[in-house]
């Protein structure tokens, strides 16, 4: 089976965001990134298909950042080579889609595996978006798999309950947590991972569909507070208008 | 939460050096902190993690492929024993033993049939180890070890007792030192050799998590090709400081979860309508932790470097050990100052690595037979007898 893995690297989801001075991007500053979390269950799915049925896993990322630490991370849990396309600079889902979709149109991969979504910017897009550019249908939000040679059942979670569909390779497939338990690399396939290949694939230049204005941070609600009639409460709210509100 | 690296210490570390210690970190937060505090309060060892962490390949970090092992250095192997800590000194001291004190001796001075026999097993875990030195009348003095070997037509005759000896009584195989002709010798000695027990030691109030126990040998015959091919104290001292460089970095490890959680709970305890992390007293507490955990850290890496290439004396591992154990559990009292009333409790991690780190004071070297190897080293005197 050739299986195909797309992975990205996301800011930790326990990292302090800061936007960056242009308004529109992510101060990258002490942020740590990882594999996005919803890829280790791609991964782990496509890693088990290889391990029953024999064939290649590949792991692939676009990025503007030099991502070869979250592919080393899929070389570490088995995947056996991977794919770095390096964008000139962030690209939007679009541009990743046409990226993954070119480099892979004449690989004959069997399925292609995406998390559900990139815990970063969350557009849930690229999965079905490169099915169609590949036309080859796709599932999304899958949370069990049955691969029987050509024939794949998909079961996804859908409001309030399960749909199972059934859709023939090649296809593409974007994995929901609880798909499998993702298992941790060891140290052995660490040391090993360094010897595999990361092949560098020239970025397929297409206009963006869509531009970031800007990014914000929520806004940290008001803290309201409540007092009563009582003296102390009374006090309380001379010295909060006059210490904290400075209006009397 | 990210971890204090004050110093940017993760700079001086390769890609796989961190991959690891991330791997490992999250392990501990998703498999050994939710329970091991239930496993402290009951003493009980949370032995299926054993198996997941030889799966990890935590047991054979610095043993060739070949033995089980990923060929991988020292500064990862210290990564390793640092999360695994801030998780347990429990699990940290398997780890030490399995790795330094068991796979290493074999690995260091064992036949080639010895290697084959037990190398590949001790990594995954099929075999589990244990290192008997310390004897009831013999601890910082080893080698006034009373415990005997004799020649016989088949091989080895043991006689005597260890005491204070980690996984002892779950262990497959000891390495066992034991006096042969007035010399020190290693044994290799296979559970349920007739003559050979290993009772349990209970009551312990540091540790608890770990398995501690007697080794009793009586009559205790093993075969001629268990002997290890090494005499004298260096034997067992070249293990010790496989180990205790381990615990310098370990220690690292228990300091970040108590002051890590001591942040945490100055940040958000209110007293007096402030944060108790707004009073002076307080931030001289986080500060002292933060500077000696920073300060330990550069320890940790430049020794880890240093003994990649080989350049490391016992004396480092010695300073190493000594300063970072201390300021861990220097940390983890004054942690448990902070929390208040909370520091005593077992939701917070605060007592229970102040309690282990007690322990992880005294084995390896107890803190002032570090500083006389210390003090010998400057002075060129030996002050031990
Ligand atoms: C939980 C636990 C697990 C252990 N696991 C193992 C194990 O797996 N294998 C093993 O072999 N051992 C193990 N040990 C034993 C440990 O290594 C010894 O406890 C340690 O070496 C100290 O020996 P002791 O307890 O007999 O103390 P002692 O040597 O009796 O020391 C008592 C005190 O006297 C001081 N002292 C001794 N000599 C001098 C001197 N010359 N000058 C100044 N002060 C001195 C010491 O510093 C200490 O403060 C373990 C211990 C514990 C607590």
């Amino acid at each position: 089976m050739n299986l195909l893995v797309c992975v990205s690297r996301v800011p930790d989801t326990a990292t302090k965001i800061f936007v960056g001075p242009d308004g529109k991007t992510i101060d990258s500053k002490g942020v740590k990134y990882i594999l996005n979390p919803y890829d280790e269950f791609a991964l782990e799915e496509a890693i088990r298909l290889k391990e029953k049925n024999g064939g290649e896993v590949t792991a692939l990322t676009v990025s503007a950042d030099d991502a070869t630490d979250i592919l080393r991370n899929a070389l570490a849990m088995g995947a056996d080579s991977a794919i770095f396309i390096k964008a000139p600079a962030e690209p939007d889902s679009y541009q990743v889609a046409h990226n993954i979709a070119n480099s892979v149109k004449d690989k004959n991969f069997d399925l292609i595996f995406f998390g559900r979504q990139s815990v970063d910017f969350d557009s849930f897009q690229i999965p079905s978006m490169v099915a169609e550019l590949l036309n080859i249908p796709s599932v999304s939000v899958v949370s069990k798999l049955e691969v029987n040679g050509s024939k794949v059942i998909a079961e996804r979670d859908i409001e309030g309950g399960k749909e199972t569909v059934e859709l023939s390779t090649p296809c593409a497939i974007s994995a929901q947590k609880g798909l499998n338990e993702p298992r941790y690399p060891k140290l052995p396939d660490i040391m090993k991972a360094k010897k595999k290949p990361i092949e560098e694939v020239a970025f397929f230049q297409v206009d963006a569909a869509v531009e970031v204005i800007s990014i914000a941070l929520p806004v940290n609600k008001r803290v309201g507070k409540i007092l009563g009639d009582s003296d102390s409460d009374i006090n309380e709210i001379v010295r909060s208008l006059h210490e904290d509100a400075k209006v009397i | 939460m990210p971890m204090s690296d004050f110093f940017y210490t993760d700079d001086l570390l390769s890609d796989d050096e961190i991959m690891f210690r991330n791997i490992v970190r999250d392990f501990v937060d998703d498999e050994v902190i939710p329970i091991i505090e239930s496993h402290f309060q009951n003493a009980t060892y949370p032995s299926h993690l054993t198996k997941k962490l030889a799966n990890l390949g935590v047991f054979g970090i610095k043993f060739p492929e070949h033995y089980g092992g990923s060929g991988a250095g020292y500064v990862m192997y210290g990564l390793a024993m640092q999360e695994l800590e801030r998780g347990d000194s429990a699990i940290r001291s398997f780890a030490s033993v399995q790795s330094s004190l068991v796979m290493y001796p074999i690995w260091r001075y064992g036949s080639e049939s010895q290697k084959d026999k037990y190398l590949k097993k001790l990594a995954e875990a099929e075999f589990i180890g244990c290192f008997g030195l310390t004897e009831p009348d013999f601890g910082s003095n080893p080698a006034g070890m009373i415990t005997t070997a004799t020649k016989t037509s088949q091989g080895f005759l043991l006689n005597g007792a260890k005491m204070w000896i980690t996984n002892g009584t779950v262990a497959d195989v000891a390495v066992v030192w034991a006096k042969l002709d007035g010399e020190i010798h290693g044994f290799i000695v296979d559970k349920g050799t007739p003559g050979f027990t290993a009772p349990e030691m209970k009551g312990k109030h540091s540790l608890r998590a770990s398995v501690t126990s007697e080794l009793i040998f009586q009559d205790c015959e093993i075969p001629a090709e268990n002997i290890l091919n090494i005499s004298g104290l260096k034997g067992p001292l070249s293990c010790l400081t496989q180990a205790r460089y381990g615990i310098a970095w370990g220690a690292v490890g228990a300091a970040l979860a108590v002051y890590q959680s001591s942040v945490d709970y100055a940040k958000s305890r209110i007293q007096f309508d402030k944060p108790i992390g707004a009073f002076q007293l307080v931030q001289e507490k986080l500060v002292y932790m933060l500077t000696e955990i920073s300060k330990a850290q550069l320890v940790n890496i430049r020794l880890g470097r240093l003994m990649e290439e080989g350049k490391a004396t016992p004396q480092h591992v010695s300073f190493a050990k000594r300063n970072n154990v201390e300021m861990a559990l220097n940390c983890a009292r004054l942690a448990r100052e902070i929390h208040g009333a909370n520091g005593i409790l077992g939701e917070y991690p605060i007592m229970r690595h102040a309690a282990n780190l007690e322990s992880v004071k005294t084995y390896e070297g107890t803190h002032d037979i570090h500083t006389l190897i210390l003090g010998h080293y400057i002075t060129g005197l030996p002050a031990y007898q």
